[in-house]
């Protein structure tokens, strides 16, 4: 099949960024313009530019889905999923994985500035939903040329922000996998956030949010959020395996409040490594464009309502250890898929890793997200 | 396909109108749903409680949701395919009863098949052995088995006549060759049975 030469086009490659003038039109009624966004490409699009698979990430993912990460040096957070011989392969897909707007990346967000003032936005950047995330995406593939996707993918909030594509732009999207994911987050998900929030704004140096001036950022109230969040991703079992009731580096209690154990040593660890590379203002906006995440309640209160118009294909993939978004929020989606007529597959994939299994070496995540891609197709 | 199909799934493959919707009720590995999208162009969803069985119906690129065909079926909405499809399911089901009115809900005919448990050999083995019967079609023990509803071809006629469901079609199966209607409750070890309201 033909390819267009992409080598020749500045808008397709690593490391990308495009100034779309918009303005987006915002769930909240706020109007953004213009908005950035920070994106990847890898692979080539074909003649009938039929191939195009578009990556969603998650709460604090990025758009370095398979290439290394320009701050922490890791690989692409996805690279077990995408990438050369994976079921999103560049030798036959052309993939985007763009950075969220609300982020801080290199898409516009709180950190970023804003062209009226000078200033960074801080606060005063208009609250955001996951929907509206999404509309930037679509903004984004307008100016790359792309008109449906073959594919749309995300796990956690990337899931979220793939089964708002077809709600969204019904005849944009050809397939939808949705993995550890939900359509509306629980009082319980909310409850989760609003504790890291207000870790990050008790924060003496958060200042409303106004701390980007003098380098002295929220980090203790950020990492304190990030600490709490990342309990969610683990299940007991995991942490028991991992840490027990461990000691780190030495042989007894110390009748303290130093970090005694290995599991406390971890978040903390956790908690300082994720402050370097996140800002604080993102975390709360991002957080809170989750809690106001409800598909159901954007369509009169009925999900099957929310994919009556779409003719995709579904594949839902919980796992057996996530209580943060457990299989039972995949099976709401599916019986509304059912209901709605729509084709769809699920599968709740076994793994000790709780949440976090959808990143994590898992060969039948691989198999059943090939096995669907090339479903369509055959 | 290359893959051999157990004989009440060839048949009912055989069977099934070319291009129709169908929801195979505990497909298993998907076998029965390939064969008829491969064959039949037929529209195929899946229901199977096995997780793995999904993952590998899944991975051969068909539609199938993990759950529960006691519980699950419910979310189907009515007359939403042309046939639901139970293949040796009916006897591991809580409430086989109720699984095929769902089906005769969800589905304008339903198949339904399942192994003849007044088969000759099975009725020697409780007769003179005195045990329940371990035999090739029926291979687990009584503690291990999942069948939880053992059922006989007369019992089930009678199930239908009693709901007052019409039979459009009935099969009966000797390892993989078709056996005779007549005194098939003695001498059948499978039995296809399609059904309408």
């Amino acid at each position: 099949m033909a390819s267009v030469p992409i080598s020749e086009d500045s808008r397709f490659g690593l490391r990308r960024q495009a100034r779309l003038t918009g303005p987006l039109h915002l769930s909240s009624g706020a109007l953004l313009g213009p908005v950035d966004i920070a994106y990847e490409t890898y692979g080539a699009m074909n003649a009938d530019k039929s191939n195009v698979i578009l990556i969603c990430h998650a709460l604090t993912g990025d758009q370095y889905v398979a290439s290394d990460h320009p701050v922490t040096g890791k690989p692409g957070w996805w690279w077990r999923l995408v990438g050369e011989g994976k079921p999103v392969d560049p030798a036959r897909h052309f993939i985007v994985c763009s950075n969220v707007i609300g982020s801080c990346m290199g898409s516009s967000g709180p950190a970023s500035i804003d062209p009226a003032t000078g200033d960074p936005h801080a606060m005063r950047f208009p609250v955001l939903t996951i929907a509206d995330m999404v509309r930037a995406q679509a903004a984004l593939l307008d100016y790359l040329g792309v008109d449906r996707l073959s594919a749309v993918i995300g796990g956690s909030m990337g899931g979220m922000q793939a089964l708002t594509w077809p709600t969204l732009f019904p005849d944009r999207v050809e397939s939808c996998v949705v993995i550890a994911s939900t359509a509306r987050h629980s009082a319980q998900n909310i409850a989760f956030h609003e504790v890291g929030r207000q870790a990050i704004m008790a924060d003496p140096h958060w200042r409303g949010g106004d701390y980007y001036a003098d380098g002295l950022v929220p980090s203790a109230g950020l990492a304190v959020a990030r600490m709490a969040a990342h309990i969610t991703y683990l299940s007991e079992a995991g942490l028991t395996e991992k840490f027990g009731r461990r000691l780190q580096g030495r042989d007894a209690k110390t009748f303290g409040f130093d970090a005694d154990f290995q599991v406390e040593s971890y978040l903390r660890h956790q908690g300082l490594s994720f402050v370097e590379r996140f800002d604080a203002n993102s975390y709360l906006y991002i957080t809170r464009a989750m809690d106001y995440y409800d598909i159901a309640d954007d369509h009169g209160g009925s999900l099957a309502k929310a994919f009556a118009a779409s003719k995709a294909r579904f594949c839902l993939v919980s796992f057996d250890t996530d209580w943060l978004y457990p299989t039972t929020e995949s099976r709401i989606i599916v019986h509304a898929l059912n209901a709605s007529g729509a084709q769809a597959s699920f599968v709740e994939l076994s793994s000790p890793f709780g949440h976090d299994a959808f990143l994590l070496e898992c060969p039948e995540l691989n198999r059943v997200v090939d096995g669907f891609l090339k479903g369509g197709r055959a | 396909m290359s893959e051999t199909l157990r004989p009440d799934l060839a048949l009912i493959a055989r069977t099934v109108r070319q291009g129709a919707r169908v929801l195979d009720v505990g497909c298993g590995d998907g076998a029965l749903m390939a064969a008829m999208r491969d064959n039949a162009q037929v529209d195929a969803r899946g229901l199977e409680i096995d997780g793995s069985n999904v993952a590998a119906a899944v991975g051969r690129g068909l539609s199938v949701v993990q759950g529960d065909a006691d519980t699950d079926l419910g979310y189907y909405p009515d007359a939403s395919f042309d046939y639901a499809i139970l293949s040796q399911t009916l006897q591991t089901t809580r409430r086989p009863d109720l699984v095929v009115e769902e089906l005769l809900r969800i589905g304008r005919q339903a198949f339904v098949s399942f192994p003849n448990f007044a088969h000759w050999r099975g009725r020697i083995s409780l007769l003179w052995g005195g045990r329940m019967p371990v035999t090739r079609l029926l291979p687990d023990t009584w503690y291990d088995t999942l069948n939880i509803h053992h059922v006989t071809v007369d019992d089930f006629r009678a199930l239908v006549k009693e709901r007052g469901w019409t039979i459009d079609g009935q099969w009966f199966l000797k390892g993989d060759k078709e056996t005779t209607h007549a005194n098939a409750n003695l001498f059948a070890e499978h039995a296809v049975f399609l059904l309408r309201k």
